[in-house]
């Protein structure tokens, strides 16, 4: 076993820990088992830190052992500067997300925390797999805890949402496993994904994979049009599981692209990016507008993040390497900032049950602490500079001028849009004076959701203020990544 | 005369026979309603006889007795063996519910049984057009009564007719399509059927006509489209208990069979029979799936469900020949992932019959979907076993119904065919269709409101098996290596020989 396993198999065994134990089992020693579970599966992944080589772009920390010979599948993982910082966040999310329902789940939590804990690792799997077959695995897999979570301690529509959620990411995955397969055979009989990209395509053959991986990826990710079902799930998830999804699975899409479309299609990459760009400005431009008049906050902020995500995925498929780190770094401040937006929202929800925005008005005054932290996240989601939303979006309208003016001039409005969106959601629901009884008789955050906002503060303004560790890391990976993508596959 | 009669390849049977009649002749001298005795040794049986059978598989060796007509290879052994365990499961099972009505009053439930696994056995390790058909009568015979088995009961016995009538017309079929073979090639034996056929003496339009027959009476006797329309009749009408013995080890033997009689025997044939299976799988996918969804009895559900499954391994049944041109290689990965299909199907639809069966309590039988209501708040541990179950049936990974989808994907795809790849994406929009229905369970234990706070009881074997087999379906899901292997390794065997 190595750390990698160890990374992905610690939560899911304590997962599964909390699964086993009985209903008469002492909540509370549900919630402290939960918390060490989450705890010890962020510290195995810590060595990852320090033992992560920089300025290369080999894949590190590679565990390989036979696993189902038939098919000649591999247990393999690896990270490399693209996916390494995936693992910390994920484990760092989970932690967050159990401090975070301490309290205010209070039915059937040994199944609740479980859930978490095994969405975990299984996220954490996606990220290091290196065997195509392993990784579709681990991508499926995350479908049936967060079916779950959204049906069991979800909102008043949670079914709707739940069934909405599953069928529309199994029908994209569906489709990808085909292309697996596909790939599979036209490799001679390999799912090691690093020798796909290797593979020789034909134009067609590159074009069909392109699109059988794009109906799984754009669907998670999730890209206009098919961004639909996330505002619908995000408003029915608890606070957790918004958090989670917004924070992390969202990622497992946009992580797609990278290691299997581009690289394993360049051409049809290539030659289909005006379509990739087009529908990211769309999601920039159009879904920024959608988000402005939302009532809900949920709403409002799950938009924002279909807004944020086509920032993504505009920067990887203008081919050029800031672009592309740009797009990482703002899938990983928008695990920070966004997950932080959706825990807001579950603390006010937690006290006056109700996400409309028009129920609240001037919950600073009664909540000056939390009202801090408040508008340090919205700073943070409309880019302000100094904050982690900063970085990636700059990166990637820089990145996109460089390209082609216009385009940048369409992605830049997003700062527009972003700040229009936040700041009028912030006024609304945060200044002014108290707008009803409820808000008047608001408690400030206790100590254990300050520590949850705070974390995320101190990730969120450490991020912006340093961004370089982050950006070190990934720089080796993503320059080979486009100087693979750059070489075509046909002769 | 026969020669060469070779005891050994019939060991197994002979077990089986002997104490089938002694069972029935012990189960005379059981006073108690439940019926103990009977069912222990019945189980210690199947379970020697499912021990032998391994025994058997993994010494490898493949010989022929009673002058040809059995054969015992690492393909039939192993479904054998399984098969034995899956009666064994099943018995487990259904004892309780036969028990608390009043099913086991003469013990006919568990020699039935035993002779239906004698019937199985016997299809499966036929090498011979009659021993394949003694052995299908056998069963079904033993199934027509296991299904009328409460007689007051109106719908079991309706359901019974249904069976007897259609059973008795697909044997018919079977027995027809047989005989004209048999006219062609002037043989009962599989292998020199196969000969006869590969010389081309014979008349193609001959052929194709004893062709149709047998395919469709296999279709009937698997309840493929569109000879399905008994299958959720039976399912539905027969006792759960009943449904659990129909539903799954049966399964393994009408497998075993068209691989015989299409692999080993008509194989030359196949451009034939392959456009045929391939019609049949269309159409089971189709309705088996879009049907499921309409349901709202979970039986007749998992009824459609079994016709969707049986259109998937059929696909990977048909995908082993390509442009007629047989390759072993190719072969043996498309049968092996159709072995794989089955033997994975009977494992997930047990122990999600048998968690209805645990549900149907005295007087109320508990098979309609919203009677599985909270049913993770009352029970969570047999809720979490029909929710593996259930996904695993879906295809969603990490369960074994996932890697079996797999496996007949991959030989469709691999047979090169764009015609099979094409349908390859048909059966994957066809599971998520699928996959709705099954979700539709699992929103009703996992999030819908309790209407009763009783939690489930079960007896002790009842509930180490349940999860044990609950268990299986996970852990083979993590490591599906070995299976996949075993299944494999029996094909090729299998078809080497």
């Amino acid at each position: 076993m190595g750390l990698l396993s160890f990374a992905i198999w610690t939560p899911i065994a304590f997962g599964c820990m909390l699964l086993l134990m009985g209903r008469e089992e002492d909540v509370k020693a549900v919630r402290w088992l939960a918390l060490i579970g989450a705890l010890a599966g962020l510290a195995v992944t810590l060595p990852l830190y320090t033992g992560f080589e920089v300025g290369t772009a080999a894949m590190q920390f590679v565990e390989k052992a036979p696993w189902i010979g038939r098919f000649n599948v591999f247990y393999h993982l690896g990270v490399d500067g693209l996916s390494f910082w995936f693992v910390p966040l994920t484990a760092f999310i989970t932690v967050i997300v159990v401090i975070a329902s301490w309290q205010n789940i209070t039915e059937r939590v040994n199944q609740y925390m479980g859930a978490f804990l095994i969405l975990s690792g299984l996220m954490i799997g996606v990220f290091s797999a290196l065997d195509g077959l392993l990784f579709y695995v681990f991508f499926e897999a995350t479908l049936i805890p967060m079916y779950l979570i959204i049906g069991i301690w979800g909102g008043p529509n949670k079914i709707y949402a739940a069934f909405k959620f599953f069928l529309y990411t199994l029908l994209g995955s569906l489709l990808t496993l085909i292309a697996i397969i596909y790939l599979y055979i036209q490799s001679g009989g390999s799912f090691d994904i690093q020798a796909w990209h290797q593979l020789p395509l034909s134009s067609t053959a590159q074009t069909l994979v392109f699109f059988a991986f794009f109906a799984a990826f754009a669907v998670k990710v999730p890209m206009w049009p098919v961004h639909t079902w996330l505002p619908d799930v995000h408003v029915e998830a608890p606070t957790g599981g918004s958090a989670v999804l917004a924070a992390i699975m969202l990622k497992l899409g946009a992580y797609g692209f990278l290691r299997f479309s581009m690289p394993i299609a360049p051409d049809a990459a290539r030659e289909w990016a005006w379509l990739i760009i087009g529908l990211s400005l769309t999601a920039v431009i159009y879904v920024g507008l959608v988000a402005m008049v939302q009532k809900d906050m949920k709403k409002l902020v799950a938009y924002s993040s279909v807004a944020h995500m086509g920032f993504v995925t505009l920067g990887f498929f203008i081919f050029n390497d800031l672009g592309v780190s740009g797009g990482i770094v703002q899938m990983i401040a928008h695990g920070f900032v966004s997950g932080a937006m959706f825990l807001c929202i579950g603390v006010l929800y937690d006290r006056v049950h109700s996400r409309e925005i028009a129920a609240y008005g001037g919950v600073v005054n009664t909540m000056p602490k939390f009202g801090a932290f408040a508008l340090l996240f919205f700073m943070a989601n409309c880019g302000l500079p100094g904050t982690a939303g900063f970085v990636g979006e700059w990166m990637v309208i820089l990145a996109a001028v460089k390209f082609n003016f216009w385009t940048g001039l369409a992605a830049a409005t997003a700062l527009i849009w972003g700040a229009a969106y936040s700041l009028w959601m912030f006024k609304r629901v945060y200044l002014g004076a108290p707008g009803n009884a409820n808000v008047r008789a608001l408690k400030d955050i206790n100590g254990r959701e300050f520590l949850v906002l705070g974390l995320l503060a101190v990730a969120t303004l450490y991020m912006g203020i340093y961004p370089k560790p982050f950006t070190d890391v990934m720089d080796a990976s993503v320059a080979q990544l486009l100087q693979h993508v750059a070489q075509s596959k046909l002769h | 005369m026969i020669d060469n009669i070779s005891w050994l390849a019939v060991y197994p049977e002979i077990v089986l026979l002997v104490m089938g009649c002694v069972i029935a002749l012990v189960d005379l001298g059981v006073a108690s309603s439940r019926r103990t005795a009977t069912y222990v040794l019945t189980v210690l049986t199947l379970g020697v006889v499912a021990a032998l059978e391994a025994l058997y598989a993994t010494s490898g060796n493949t010989f022929y007795g009673w002058g040809n007509m059995v054969v015992s290879d690492a393909m039939g052994n192993w479904l054998k063996c399984f098969a034995a365990l899956a009666m064994i499961a099943t018995l487990v099972y259904g004892r309780p519910y036969a028990a608390d009505r009043d099913m086991l009053r003469g013990g006919e439930l568990f020699t039935l049984a035993i002779f239906a696994t004698l019937g199985m056995f016997v299809m499966i390790s036929a090498n011979n057009f009659l021993v394949i058909y003694l052995g299908l009568e056998l069963l079904t015979l033993s199934s027509y009564a296991l299904v009328a088995l409460r007689r007051d009961h109106e719908a079991s016995v309706e359901a019974a007719m249904k069976y007897f009538v259609l059973g008795a017309m697909a044997s018919g079929f079977l027995l027809y399509g047989m005989s004209m073979l048999y006219g062609a090639t002037g043989s009962l034996d599989i292998g020199e059927v196969f000969k006869a056929i590969n010389a081309g003496q014979i008349r193609h339009q001959v052929l194709v006509f004893g062709l149709v027959f047998i395919v469709a009476g296999l279709a009937f006797k698997m309840g493929a489209v569109p000879f399905h329309m008994w299958i959720p009749d039976v399912y539905h009408g027969a006792p759960t208990a009943v449904t659990l013995i129909i539903g799954g080890a049966p399964k393994l033997a009408a497998f075993a069979v068209t691989i015989r009689l299409l692999v080993d025997g008509l194989l030359p044939l196949a451009i034939d029979w392959q456009q045929m299976l391939a019609v049949l799988a269309i159409g089971s996918l189709f309705v088996g799936n879009v049907m499921g969804v309409m349901q709202s009895n979970l039986k007749r559900m998992l009824a459609y469900s079994t016709i969707s499954h049986m259109g998937f391994m059929l696909l990977g049944l048909m995908s082993g020949v390509v442009n007629g041109q047989v390759d072993a290689a190719t072969a043996g990965n498309a049968y092996s992932s159709a072995m794989f299909y089955v033997v994975t199907y009977v494992l997930t639809a047990l122990p999600a019959f048998g968690v209805i069966v645990l549900l149907a309590r005295e007087g109320f039988e508990s098979e309609e979907i919203d009677d599985f209501a909270g049913l993770n708040q009352r029970s969570p541990l047999y809720a979490g076993v029909m929710a593996v179950c259930l996904f695993s049936l879906a295809g969603i990974p990490p369960l074994v119904g996932f890697y079996a989808k797999l496996s007949v994907l991959q030989a469709l795809v691999a047979s090169g065919s764009g015609f099979n790849i094409a349908l390859a994406v048909y059966a994957v929009i066809m599971s998520l269709i699928g996959a709705f229905y099954y979700l539709r369970v699992v929103k009703v234990m996992y999030f819908d409101q309790p209407l009763t706070a009783s939690t489930v009881a079960a007896p002790m074997d009842v509930r180490m098996v349940l999860t044990f087999n609950g268990a299986l379906v996970l852990v083979l899901g993590l490591l599906p290596g070995g299976l996949m292997a075993l299944c494999t390794d029996a094909i090729v065997r299998a078809l080497a020989s």
